[in-house]
């Protein structure tokens, strides 16, 4: 149990919970069986922090949480059935820093079972069918290269199809350096994609969680229908670091997080993660029935509506035509 | 001076300029087009403008908040065809940059890009965008007002539009904020222009923990002209003359002239309907030709 909880938090506790899980394997080391909260520090219990959805239960910190964690926590039990596991980059650049490209994928692979940072399928949540897609931090900082763009076009294709609702869970410190500008050119390729979600009238949520920054931000996460994001998530197009030392000031309190997004208008929920399968399930469930209305359709869907001259107004064309007439014949009467 | 031997010398110094030159050179090469499109010479999208499109028009302000002069644009002819030009500016004398804010756009400028465009499509306008930006602004008031959903509002505009359009690549492309008005049906670019998800010192400093290791990182970037048309990011390359783009203003246009003028007329022949499908399948196809295990699934 204690190791694949170590597998699932992401590298900020790593080092702190390899050596809980050296002493957890010594016969006496029965107590030591916790971590310490990123935020307050309060020591947590695994058990009561897995019991608490990886929330600190003294100040509600949202611990960071891997996408195989999210799906056990959101979907509806055995319904997810990924698709695109196999896929792996090729390392267009031939990319070589410190390290090469290929090293780090190879090493981030063995340390952290995670294959990419995106993980995508089909799943049910409340029994809706639903399209889903989940970024992983661990994996080179939720980074989007050319893998994480193809799943999610791949994700849209399968939206469309199947006429199921796209949700799309953010992780990210943007696009992927080790891809160049081919992991610049995922924005283009997820904003098209998009747009095809867009005219096929398919219903796409975007829950932000801690961070959201750079090229993933400013594109596929932020063109959703309804945003949601996780409590004090950083939100920003532009690292604060960057920021501060770009204006050579101090930021304000709380710059960037969720709560400040939403205040500047940018969100439209911040939802706590024991709240989301119930604040997901409603959105699905309120944009579905608005998708099964077809405005072009000549069928009198709308029996509730004001007739005019004894005549059932039919479908957006035949509306906008008789809500212009009335505006142009305001004031002929007099005259 | 008898017993000097001048030939074996000459030809050994020959030897040594050559071995230099060959292991330093691509190193070299990125970095000389990194310093070539950030040349303080360099002329800029209203230098383009002014040559290539008579009776050019700025139009102001996004409607919203303000008014950015990091990017400009407005109508314009082009061949007889009146069309809708738009680009990022950074500015010439030190008061000019400043005004400018050195090209790199606050979301009231994507915003006002978005306002163009649309009025560009209402009147079924050919759209040209000239990228030459460090980036976006990274400020605390960008932030505030959303620059994140500027470019994705921008990018998604651009992917939507139901007229043909063509982005040109004259000298800096910076990541995020540069792409912002480069999705586009064409996108051309100067030879020694450069292209890149991240600046060559940002990548340095992040990677190599060392900003000065730009050399290196502008190498492995891959961020040329040539490197993209490999990469078939861009359709073309605008041959600029020996010693770049600022030598011979009027030879670059002359090239860029020609090449907008073809790919326009291509893009003019098409149906909306046709035009949004191959742009759509130009960008959903980038990047998968190098990705492993695709067509088992």
């Amino acid at each position: 149990m204690e190791q694949r909880i170590t597998v699932e938090i992401t590298k900020r506790d790593k080092p702190e919970l390899k050596k809980e899980e050296k002493q957890d394997r010594a016969p006496s080391g029965v107590s030591s069986n916790a971590i310490s909260c990123t935020k307050c520090g309060t020591p947590i219990d695994l058990k009561d922090l897995e019991k608490n959805w990886f929330c600190c239960p003294q100040c509600d910190f949202h611990m960071p949480l891997s996408a195989r964690k999210r799906i056990e926590l959101l979907v509806d039990p055995g319904s997810f059935s990924e698709f695109g596991e196999k896929w792996t980059s090729t390392d267009p650049l031939n990319f070589f820093d410190l390290k090469s490209y290929q090293d780090r994928i190879n090493d981030i692979r063995a340390e952290t079972g995670v294959k990419e940072a995106m993980i995508c399928g089909r799943a049910t949540i409340s029994d809706h069918p639903v399209v889903l897609c989940f970024m992983d931090f661990a994996f080179m900082g939720g980074s989007m290269g050319c893998v994480v763009g193809e799943k999610f076009v791949r994700a849209v294709d399968i939206a469309i199809e199947e006429r199921r609702p796209l949700i799309v869970f953010t992780t990210s410190g943007g696009a992927r350096m080790q891809e160049g500008i081919l992991s610049l050119m995922q924005m283009a390729k997820t904003t098209c994609a998009v747009q095809r979600l867009e005219t096929e009238k398919i219903p796409y949520i975007s829950v932000l969680a801690n961070p959201t920054t750079g090229g993933v931000l400013a594109s596929f996460a932020l063109q959703a229908d309804v945003i949601l994001a996780e409590p004090e998530a950083l939100i920003c197009f532009t690292g604060p670091r960057v920021i501060k030392q770009t204006i050579g000031k101090e930021l304000p309190e709380g710059f960037g997080k969720a709560e400040f997004c939403l205040s500047h208008g940018q969100l439209d929920m911040i939802v706590s993660r024991k709240e989301l399968r119930k604040v997901l399930t409603l959105y699905i469930d309120l944009l579905e029935g608005a998708v099964q209305c077809e405005y072009e359709e000549p069928e009198p869907a709308f029996r509730g509506l004001p007739k005019r001259g004894g005549k059932i107004i039919r479908g957006i064309r035949e509306i906008k035509k008789v809500a212009f007439d009335a505006w142009r014949s305001l004031g002929r009467h007099g005259s | 001076m008898p017993g000097v031997h001048l030939d074996g010398m000459v030809a050994k110094i020959y030897k040594q300029i050559r071995e230099l030159l060959s292991r330093t050179s691509p190193q070299k090469e990125a970095w000389r087009t990194v310093k070539l499109a950030r040349h303080p010479k360099r002329p800029q999208t209203l230098d383009y403008i002014e040559k290539l499109f008579p009776r050019f028009n700025e139009l102001k302000g996004d409607r919203r908040y303000g008014e950015d002069p990091a990017i400009v644009g407005g109508f314009a002819e082009f061949e007889h065809r009146t069309i809708m030009a738009i680009g990022h500016q950074k500015g010439k004398d030190t008061k000019d940059k400043i005004f400018r804010n050195f090209g790199m756009p606050n979301p009231e400028g994507y915003r006002k890009a978005v306002r163009l465009m649309r009025v560009a499509e209402r009147y079924g306008l050919p759209i040209v965008t000239f990228i030459d930006t460090p980036g976006a602004y990274p400020g605390l008031e960008a932030e505030e007002r959303g620059q994140g959903e500027a470019i994705a509002y921008c990018l998604g505009t651009m992917a939507s539009l139901n007229v043909p359009t063509v982005a040109v690549l004259i000298g800096e492309g910076g990541s995020g904020g540069a792409l912002a008005l480069g999705l586009a049906d064409r996108v051309l670019m100067l030879r020694n222009a450069f292209y890149s998800v991240i600046s060559p010192e940002g990548c340095a400093a992040i990677l190599w923990k060392d900003a000065k290791q730009a050399t290196l990182a502008a190498e492995a970037l891959k961020l040329t002209s040539e490197d993209l048309l490999r990469f078939r990011v861009i359709d073309e390359i605008i041959d600029e003359p020996r010693g770049g783009a600022h030598k011979h203003l009027d030879q670059v246009v002359r090239n860029l002239s020609g090449a907008l003028s073809r790919h326009l007329q291509e893009l003019e022949v098409l149906s909306t309907a046709e035009l949004k499908k191959q742009r759509f399948a130009k960008y959903e196809n980038m990047g998968r030709e190098y990705i492993n295990g695709l067509e088992e699934s």
